[in-house]
C-alpha cells in the first residue's frame, strides 16, 4: 500500500442556480478515486458554499496513483428527485507523484460539464504521501518524469539519452458500446473522458517502466495521442525519447559535460568502444554501385536487402495476414510520367538536388511507399568503413562504428528531440518519412493490442532502413501521426536521418573521449551539414558541393529536417514558414478499394508537396527547411495535404539558383511573351525575398566553388513532361555552382495554376515574420510579451466546383486568408514574430475543411537586432521604463487609442515606448509574475478596496514553445495531459458553431490555466493542441468536439526579477501569487 | 467555399477597443464593418474586408460572452475563462456602464420598469441612439438600482464596490439611482435645458445633505431616500413669507447688502416678494410626494423664470441667493421661531467661489435650507449659457 492520498475540499464559487425556486443551490460534492467514494455535507441555499470538508484519505496502489485520475463531481442535493450534476473536475494526481515537481495541488478549479461547460470553481487541495516502494517486480514507475518539451528542459542536464520509449493501449470507444444506446450524452461523455484519462495515465505508467528498464529517470519530447477509430475502439499510443536528466543546481550553469581531460586524448580512439567492432563489416557490404541503377526490377529486389545485415528485420516487418496489404505496383505505367522514381517503394525526402544523373530520373528525391514488402531499395547504403575513408579518413568511420553500435543495440534509434545538446548533431542525412494505409477491424483482444503494434513497428523499420540509406544510424525530430477516415487509416511517421555523437548515447564513464577530435571536426559550426553518406555512393542523386564555411567536405545543396535549427548554426538573414498545399480528389470507395485508390494517390501527393515546398524555398531565396511536418489528411472524398516548414539560408549551403520558366511551344509569340512575363515576375519575387528575409549571403570567390560556367544542360528539370533533356548523363560533377537553376515547364493550364499559385503567397506585413519552429532564425532579441493562440476555420465547398483546381485553390485561400486574418488580429504586437505555427487540417465531412492553427506570437525589439545580451545598463533602464509604464498604465490604455487608428507604421522608431504602449503587450507587461501591479486599476478603487477586489486570478502563460523569451524557467511541475468532450444540443442559442467552439476552446484554455495554477505553476511550456475533432448537426441544432491538449507546467521568474531576488527561493514568488486566488472568499 | 466557423482564441482575451465601442454601441456586424473600413482602417493595414469582417465577429462573440459576467463585475476578476489583464477589465467594465448624456436626460428620474422600457424604441429614434444601446444602458441602470436599492451606507461607496466602477462614475450611477428612487420630473419642456450634469450635481447635493444618510453617517441608513423629518421642518421656513414683518425685514436686509451691486436690483427690490414666496413655498410644499417629484419644476417656474424674464445675469443670481439666506440669520423673528438651528451655521460658501462644492458642505455642517437656495443656485445658473458656466459647474471630480 504504497499512498495515501488526501483530499480536501475547501470552497465552491459562482455555482449555477439549480432551484429555480430560491434562485439558489444546495450543493455537495462527491469524491471519487478508484472505487472509493467520499461525499461532504450538503451546503444548503448558497452560490458560493464553504464545505470546508476534512481529509478524504484514499489508501492506494502506486499503480493506481498513476492510473487513476482524482475525480471531483460537485452535486445539487435534492430531497424528492435523484441529485443533478452541476459538474465534474478531473485532477492527475501525476505531478505529485516525483518528489521534484509540485508538493500539493491546490486552488480553483473550473467545475466542467460536458453539456453545459464551465459551471463555476471549486477549491481543492490534494496531496499524496508517497512510501518507497523497492520491490523490483512494480508495476509502478513513480519517480519517471516525463516532459513535451522536444529538448533538454532548461534546468535540467542530459547525463545520457536512452532513446526511444514507445507503448500504446487500445480499449473499446464507450461511446459505440451498446449501452451509449440507453444512457445519456452526459454520461456517455464522461464515460469517454474518464477511459481516456485512465488510459492516458497507464500508458504512462508503462513508458515509465520501459525507461525504469533503461535505467533511465525522465522522458523528453513525449507526445501522446488518441486515435479515435471509431467502431474498432480507442488508441491511446505515446512516444518519447528516454534520458537521464541531472538536475541543474544553478540554473545558470547550462553546461554540457565536455571537458574532457586531456590525457584521454591520446587513448583516443580505441578505448571507448564497448562493443568492438562487431559490426563494422556488416555494412559495408560494397553494394555501391546498385545504388545507382535505378531500374525498377532491381531494386525492388528482395534479394539486395538481405545483404543489409545491420537493418535487423525482425518477423513482424513480414506481410501480416490480418492487415490488408497494399501494394503499390512497381512497374504501374501510370506513375512512370515523368518520374520513375515514384515507384521506388521508399521515401527519401532529402536534401534533394535535383539534378539529373539518369535520363530516367528527372526528380531524384521523392520515393514513396505505401507498404513494407518492398521496403527497401536502398539496401546497400553502404556506410561502411570503406567508403568512409574517402573524406573523414579514419576517424569517421571510426565514429560511425563506435556510435552505431552504441545504436544498435536499440530496436529503433529513434530520438523524439528536436534540439540537442551543443555537439550532439553530428551530421544530417535529410528527412525520411513513411506512410501506410491500413484497413481497421475490431480490436479483439485489447489486452494485446499486437495489431496495432505490428503496424508501427513496420513503420518504424522502414523509417529506419531509411535512415540507413543515407548513412544516418539515427533518426531525430522524430514523431507519428494518423489520419482517419471512417475504417481507413493512414499511418504517418517521418524524422531527420542523422549521424549523433555517441557521448550522449553512453554510460557517463567514457564521456568526453572523442571531445577534442570532434571539436576539431565540429566547430566548424557547418558540421552537421556536411553530408553522412558516401559521396561515391549516394542513396539518391544529389548534388555536391564543397561547404561554403569550410571547404572541406561536401555538402548538399538543398537540406530538409524535421528538427529545429541548431543553435551555433550559421544562417543569413531571417527565416520564414513555407508552406505546400494541396487537395486531391478521390472517389469515394469502400474497404479494400478504398485503401488502394489513396495508396495509389499518396505517392503523387508528396511528390506534388516536395515539389511544392522546393518551388517556394527557391523562390524565397533559400536553401534549407527546418521543422519539415508533412500532414496528409484523407476523407470520404479527397484527400489533403499541408506542409510546413520554416526555410532559411544556410551559409554552409550553395546559394540557390533561380527558377526557370519554359514553355511547351516555344515557336508561339504571343505565349513566348507571356512566358517572359512570368519569368520576370518570379524573378523580381526572388529578388523582393531575398531583400525582405535580409539574406545577402556575402560573395565567393568564384574559384573556390568550381568553374563558373554555368551550363544549361545541367539544369534540373521539374515537373509534368517526359523531361526531353535526356542528355549527357555526366558523373556527378561540381562545375556548375550556384548558377543552377530550377525550370519550370509549362505545358497546361495546370502547370500555369501552379505557377500562379507560386506567385499568389503573400509575404506578412512588415513587421510581421511567421515560423514553425521555436525561434526565428535571425532574431534573438525577444522582449517578453507573448500572445498564444488557437484559430480554428472551417469551410463547406460547393460542391459544384470540386475539381482539383478549384480545391487547391479554395484551400490555398483558406490557409492563406488565416494568416491575414492571424497578421490583422495581432497587429497591436508589432514587430513580433509568429513562432511554432502549427497547422492542423481536418475533414469532418464531404465537403468541409477544418483548419487549426496554435502559435505563439512574440515581440521583439528591431533595433536591436544583433544584440544577444544587454548590458545591465540597458536593462535596468528598460526596466524603469517599464515600472513607468505600470504606474501609467490607465493612462496609456486611452492613448492607446491614437496608436490604433495607425498600427502599422512602416518603421517603429522608438524603441521601447512604440512597441509597449500599443494595446495588449503594455496591458500584457502589467501582467508578470509580480502580480501586475495593481496600480493601473487602483486608480478605480482606492475609495472602494472591497475584500475580493484586489486579490484577481494568477496569470497563466501558455506557449507552444519550450522557454519563455525574457524568464528563466527554475522548474518543471509535471506534465498536463488533458481531454475535454463538449456537447451541445442547443447549437444555435450558443452562437451557433463558431459561438460553442469559441467558448469551448476558451474554457479548455481556462481549465489549462487552472490545473497550473493549482500545480503552483505560472506557465506551460511546449503547449499543444493535438487533437480538436469536431463534429456538428445543425438541423438536430447538435455539435460535439473533443480536445486534447498537452504541456509542461512551469514555473518561471523574468530575468530582471532574477537579479533582484537572486538570492531568494524564486518559487516563492510565484506561489504566492497563484495563492492569491485561493485565499479570496 | 462559404465559412462555416471562423474562430480565434487567444490565452489573453484580445479586446480591442474600437470594436467594443461599436459594440457598446449597438451595431450589427454589418454596421461595424461598414464604419470600420470608413475609418480606412483596410488601407493602413493592408487587410481584405473579409478578414475585417471574421475579425470584427470575432470580438463580438467574444463581447457577447463577455457581457454576462459584466453583469456583475467582480466576477469579471474572478472568473477564470478570459485572462484579461486588470487595466483592460477595469476599461471593460467601465465602457460597458457609460451611457449617453441624451439618453439619460431621457430617462432620469423615471421609474426603471417595464413600462420604460417598451418606450426605448421611441427615445432610441429621438436620440439616435441605436435601441440596443439603449437596452444596456437602461438594463444597466436597472440593474444598479436592483442592487443597492436596499443597501445600507453610502451610495456612490456601494456602487462601487459592487460595480467596480471609476469614482466619477458611481457618483454618476448614484444621481441616476436617486433620480429614479425619487422619481423627480425632469423630462417637462420647461427643464430641458438642463443637462444631466445639471442633474447630477444637485443630485449630489441632496444625497448629502437632504436625505436619511446625511443627518447621521453612523447610522445604517440608505442615501437614496429623502429625510422626510427634514422635509417636514422645511415647513417652518413658511414664517419668512407669512409673517409681514418678518419679510419685511428679510427684504430691506437683502436689500441693503445689495445695494449697488446687482446690476438689477430695482428689479430685485420690486420682485423681492415674489421671489422669496415662490421659494419659500417650494420648500414648504415638499412633505408631498407629488411635489417633491414636481421640485425641479416648481423651482423652475417660481424662480428660474421670474429671474429669467427680468434678465438677471448669473453673478447677480449669485449674489442674491447668497446674500438672501445670509440674510436669515440677523432675523431676530425668525431665529426664534425656529429655534436657531436651521440657519445656525449658514455660511454659505458657492461653488463658483474658489472653494470647491465640496468644502462648502463641509463647512455647512448640518442641514439647511440654504442648500436649498443654493439648489436654486445652480439651476438658475445653468441657464444662461454663459462662458462662466463650464468654468465653475464643471468641476473636474463631477464630470
Amino acid at each position: 500500500m504504497p499512498g495515501k492520498l488526501k483530499v480536501k475540499i475547501v470552497a465552491g464559487r459562482h455555482l449555477p442556480v439549480m432551484d429555480r425556486a430560491s434562485d439558489l443551490t444546495d450543493a455537495f460534492v462527491e469524491v471519487k478515486f478508484g472505487n472509493t467514494t467520499f461525499k461532504t455535507d450538503v451546503y444548503l441555499k448558497s452560490l458560493n458554499p464553504q464545505w470546508n470538508s476534512e481529509w478524504f484519505k484514499f489508501e492506494v496502489d502506486d499503480e493506481d496513483l498513476q492510473d487513476e485520475p482524482l475525480q471531483i463531481t460537485v452535486l445539487d442535493h435534492d430531497t424528492y428527485s435523484a441529485n443533478d450534476a452541476i459538474g465534474k473536475v478531473y485532477i492527475d494526481i501525476d505531478p505529485l507523484l516525483y518528489s521534484e515537481a509540485a508538493t500539493v495541488i491546490s486552488g480553483w478549479f473550473p467545475i466542467y460539464d460536458t453539456i453545459h461547460g464551465i459551471r463555476g470553481e471549486i477549491n481543492v487541495v490534494v496531496k499524496v504521501d508517497l512510501f518507497n516502494d523497492l520491490n523490483r517486480f512494480r508495476q509502478s514507475s513513480c519517480g519517471v518524469k516525463f516532459f513535451c518539451t522536444t529538448s533538454i528542459p532548461k534546468c535540467y542536464r542530459a547525463v545520457i539519452i536512452h532513446g526511444f520509449v514507445e507503448e500504446l493501449v487500445v480499449n473499446e470507444d464507450p461511446e459505440y458500446q451498446w449501452i451509449d444506446r440507453i444512457r445519456t450524452p452526459r454520461a456517455s461523455n464522461e464515460a469517454r473522458q474518464r477511459l481516456i484519462s485512465l488510459m492516458s495515465g497507464e500508458l504512462q505508467r508503462k513508458i515509465g517502466l520501459k525507461v525504469l528498464e533503461m535505467r533511465g529517470n525522465a522522458v523528453v519530447g513525449y507526445l501522446q495521442c488518441f486515435d479515435l477509430e471509431g467502431e474498432s475502439g480507442l488508441v491511446v499510443r505515446a512516444i518519447g525519447t528516454a534520458c537521464t536528466l541531472d538536475k541543474l543546481s544553478s540554473p545558470a550553469a547550462f553546461l554540457p559535460a565536455c571537458n574532457s581531460p586531456s590525457k584521454e586524448m591520446k587513448e583516443i580512439p580505441f578505448n571507448e568502444d564497448p562493443n568492438p567492432n562487431t559490426h563494422s563489416s556488416g555494412p559495408s557490404t560494397p553494394l555501391k554501385n546498385q545504388t545507382y541503377s535505378f531500374s525498377p526490377s532491381k531494386s525492388y529486389s528482395r534479394q539486395s536487402s538481405s545483404s543489409d545485415t545491420d537493418l535487423s528485420l525482425t518477423p513482424k516487418t513480414a506481410p501480416y495476414p490480418q492487415g490488408p496489404r497494399i501494394y503499390l505496383c512497381p512497374s504501374s505505367p501510370s506513375l512512370s510520367c515523368g518520374s520513375l522514381h515514384l515507384k521506388k517503394s521508399c521515401l527519401l525526402l532529402s536534401e534533394s538536388s535535383l539534378t539529373p544523373h539518369h535520363s530516367s530520373l528527372v526528380s531524384p528525391v521523392l520515393r514513396k511507399s505505401v507498404s513494407f514488402s518492398e521496403e527497401l531499395f536502398l539496401a546497400a547504403s553502404g556506410m561502411g568503413s570503406g567508403s568512409a575513408g574517402k573524406e573523414g579518413g579514419p576517424f569517421k568511420a571510426l565514429l560511425r562504428q563506435q556510435t552505431q553500435s552504441a545504436l544498435e543495440q536499440r530496436e529503433f534509434p529513434f530520438f523524439t528531440l528536436t534540439a540537442f545538446p551543443p555537439g550532439f548533431l553530428v551530421h544530417v542525412g535529410g528527412v525520411v518519412s513513411a506512410r501506410s494505409v491500413k484497413l481497421l477491424d475490431r480490436i479483439h483482444n485489447p489486452d494485446e493490442p499486437e495489431t496495432r503494434d505490428a503496424w508501427w513497428a513496420e513503420i518504424r523499420q522502414e523509417i529506419k532502413s531509411h535512415a540507413k540509406a543515407l548513412g544516418c544510424h539515427a533518426v531525430v525530430g522524430y514523431s507519428e501521426s494518423t489520419s482517419i477516415c471512417e475504417e481507413v487509416c493512414i499511418l504517418s511517421a517521418s524524422g531527420t536521418a542523422a549521424v549523433l555523437n555517441p557521448r550522449f548515447l553512453q554510460d557517463g564513464t567514457v564521456e568526453g573521449c572523442l571531445e577534442q577530435r570532434l571539436e576539431e571536426n565540429l566547430s566548424t559550426r557547418c558540421g552537421f551539414c556536411h553530408i553522412p553518406y558516401d559521396e561515391l555512393n549516394m542513396p539518391f542523386p544529389a548534388h555536391l558541393t564543397y561547404c561554403y564555411n569550410c571547404r572541406k567536405q561536401k555538402v548538399p545543396d538543398v537540406l530538409f529536417t524535421t528538427i529545429d535549427l541548431p543553435t551555433d548554426a550559421t544562417v543569413i538573414g531571417k527565416g520564414c514558414l513555407i508552406q505546400a498545399r494541396l487537395c486531391r480528389l478521390k472517389k469515394k470507395a469502400q474497404a479494400e478499394a478504398n485503401a488502394t485508390a489513396i495508396s495509389n494517390l499518396l505517392p503523387f501527393m508528396e511528390y506534388e508537396v516536395h515539389t511544392q515546398l522546393m518551388n517556394k524555398l527557391k523562390l524565397k531565396g533559400m536553401n534549407a527547411l527546418f521543422g519539415l511536418r508533412i500532414q496528409i489528411t484523407v476523407g470520404e472524398n479527397m484527400l489533403m495535404g499541408l506542409a510546413s516548414a520554416t526555410g532559411v539560408y544556410l551559409a554552409a549551403l550553395p546559394t540557390p539558383g533561380g527558377i526557370q520558366i519554359a514553355g511547351k511551344t516555344p515557336n508561339d509569340g504571343s505565349y513566348e511573351q507571356h512566358i517572359s512575363h512570368m519569368q520576370k515576375k518570379i524573378n523580381d519575387t526572388i529578388a523582393k525575398n531575398k531583400e525582405l528575409y535580409e539574406i545577402n549571403p556575402p560573395e565567393i570567390s568564384e574559384e573556390i566553388i568550381g568553374s563558373p560556367i554555368p551550363e544549361p544542360r545541367q539544369r534540373s528539370r521539374l515537373l509534368r513532361s517526359q523531361s526531353e533533356s535526356s542528355d549527357e548523363v555526366t558523373e556527378l560533377d561540381l562545375s556548375h555552382g550556384k548558377k543552377d537553376a530550377f525550370v519550370l515547364e509549362i505545358d497546361d493550364t495546370d502547370a500555369m495554376e501552379d505557377v500562379h499559385s507560386l506567385l499568389t503567397d503573400v509575404p506578412p506585413p512588415s513587421g510581421f515574420y511567421s515560423c514553425n519552429t521555436e525561434i526565428m532564425p535571425g532574431i534573438n532579441n525577444w522582449t517578453s510579451e507573448i500572445q498564444m493562440f488557437t484559430s480554428v476555420r472551417v469551410i463547406r465547398l460547393s460542391s459544384l466546383n470540386l475539381t482539383n483546381q478549384a480545391l487547391n485553390k479554395n484551400f490555398n485561400d483558406l490557409c492563406e486568408n488565416l494568416l491575414k486574418s492571424l497578421y490583422f488580429k495581432l497587429r497591436s504586437m508589432i514587430p513580433c514574430c509568429l513562432c511554432h505555427v502549427n497547422f492542423t487540417v481536418s475533414l469532418p465531412e464531404d465537403e468541409l475543411i477544418q483548419v487549426t492553427v496554435t502559435a505563439v506570437a512574440i515581440t521583439f525589439d528591431k533595433n536591436q537586432a544583433l544584440q544577444t545580451t544587454k548590458t545591465p545598463v540597458e536593462k535596468s533602464l528598460q526596466r524603469a521604463s517599464t515600472d513607468n509604464e505600470e504606474l501609467l498604465q490607465f493612462p496609456l490604455e486611452l492613448c492607446s487609442d491614437s496608436l490604433h487608428s495607425h498600427p502599422f507604421p512602416p518603421v517603429k522608431e522608438h524603441l521601447e515606448s512604440a512597441s509597449s504602449n500599443s494595446g495588449i503587450p503594455a496591458a500584457q507587461r502589467a501582467v508578470t509574475v509580480e502580480k501586475a501591479s495593481p496600480v493601473g486599476d487602483g486608480n478605480f478603487r482606492n475609495r472602494s478596496a472591497p475584500p475580493c477586489a484586489n486579490s484577481t486570478v494568477g496569470v497563466v502563460k501558455m506557449t507552444p514553445l519550450s522557454f519563455i523569451p525574457g524568464a528563466k524557467i527554475t522548474k518543471y511541475l509535471g506534465i498536463i495531459n488533458m481531454f475535454f468532450i463538449r456537447e451541445t444540443t442547443s447549437l444555435r442559442e450558443e452562437g451557433g458553431v463558431s459561438g460553442f467552439l469559441h467558448a469551448f476552446i476558451a474554457e479548455v484554455f481556462a481549465m489549462v490555466r487552472a490545473h497550473v495554477a493549482a500545480l503552483g505553476g505560472n506557465a506551460v511550456v511546449s503547449y499543444i493542441m493535438k487533437q480538436c475533432v469536431f463534429m456538428e448537426n445543425p438541423n438536430k441544432n447538435q455539435a460535439q468536439c473533443l480536445i486534447n491538449v498537452s504541456g509542461d507546467a512551469v514555473v518561471f521568474v523574468r530575468e530582471s526579477d532574477l537579479e533582484v531576488v537572486s538570492s531568494q527561493q524564486p518559487t516563492t514568488n510565484c506561489q504566492s501569487s497563484c495563492t492569491e486566488g485561493e485565499v479570496t472568499t | 467555399m462559404t465559412s462555416e466557423l471562423d474562430i480565434f482564441v487567444g490565452n489573453t482575451t484580445l479586446i480591442d477597443e474600437d470594436v467594443y465601442r461599436l459594440w457598446l454601441d449597438g451595431y450589427s456586424v454589418t454596421d461595424a464593418v461598414a464604419l470600420r473600413v470608413r475609418s480606412g482602417i483596410l488601407e493602413q493595414t493592408g487587410a481584405t474586408a473579409a478578414v475585417l469582417q471574421s475579425d470584427t465577429m470575432d470580438h463580438y462573440r467574444t463581447f457577447h460572452m463577455l457581457e454576462r459576467l459584466l453583469h456583475a463585475p467582480p466576477k469579471l476578476l474572478h472568473q477564470l475563462i478570459f485572462q484579461i489583464p486588470p487595466s483592460r477589465q477595469a476599461l471593460l467594465i467601465e465602457r460597458y456602464y457609460a451611457f449617453d448624456e441624451a439618453f439619460v436626460r431621457e430617462v432620469l428620474g423615471k421609474k426603471l420598469s417595464k413600462g420604460t422600457k417598451k418606450d426605448l424604441d421611441d427615445i432610441s429614434t429621438k436620440t439616435g441612439i441605436t435601441l440596443k444601446s439603449c437596452r444596456r444602458q437602461f438594463d444597466n441602470f436597472k440593474r444598479v438600482f436592483k442592487v443597492v436599492e436596499e443597501m445600507r451606507g453610502s451610495l456612490v461607496d456601494n456602487i462601487q464596490q459592487h460595480f467596480l466602477l471609476s469614482d466619477r462614475l458611481a457618483r454618476d450611477y448614484a444621481a441616476i439611482v436617486f433620480f429614479a428612487n425619487n422619481r423627480f420630473e425632469t423630462g417637462k419642456k420647461k427643464l430641458q435645458y438642463l443637462s444631466f450634469g445639471d442633474f447630477a450635481f444637485c443630485a449630489e447635493l441632496m444625497i448629502q445633505n437632504w436625505t436619511l444618510g446625511a443627518v447621521d453617517s453612523q447610522m445604517d441608513d440608505m442615501d437614496m431616500d429623502l429625510d422626510k423629518e427634514f422635509l417636514q421642518d422645511l415647513k417652518e421656513l413658511k414664517v419668512l413669507v407669512a409673517d409681514k414683518d418678518l419679510l419685511d425685514l428679510h427684504k430691506s436686509l437683502v436689500c441693503t447688502a445689495l445695494r449697488g451691486k446687482l446690476g438689477v436690483f430695482s428689479e430685485m427690490e420690486a420682485n423681492f416678494k415674489n421671489l422669496s414666496r415662490g421659494l419659500v413655498n417650494v420648500a414648504a410644499k415638499l412633505t408631498h410626494n407629488k411635489d417633491v417629484r414636481d421640485l425641479f419644476v416648481d423651482l423652475v417656474e417660481k424662480f428660474v423664470e421670474p429671474c429669467r424674464s427680468d434678465h438677471w445675469p448669473l453673478s447677480d443670481v449669485r449674489f442674491f441667493l447668497n446674500q438672501y439666506s445670509a440674510s436669515v440669520h440677523s432675523l431676530d423673528g425668525f431665529r426664534l421661531e425656529c429655534g436657531g438651528t436651521i440657519w445656525a451655521h449658514c455660511n454659505l460658501h458657492l461653488p463658483g467661489s474658489s472653494n470647491s462644492p465640496a468644502s462648502a458642505f463641509q463647512v455647512a455642517g448640518t442641514t439647511s435650507v440654504h442648500h436649498h437656495a443654493q439648489q436654486f443656485f445652480c439651476i438658475f445658473s445653468r441657464y444662461r449659457v454663459s462662458p462662466c458656466w463650464s468654468g465653475w459647474s464643471r468641476t473636474p471630480d463631477l464630470r
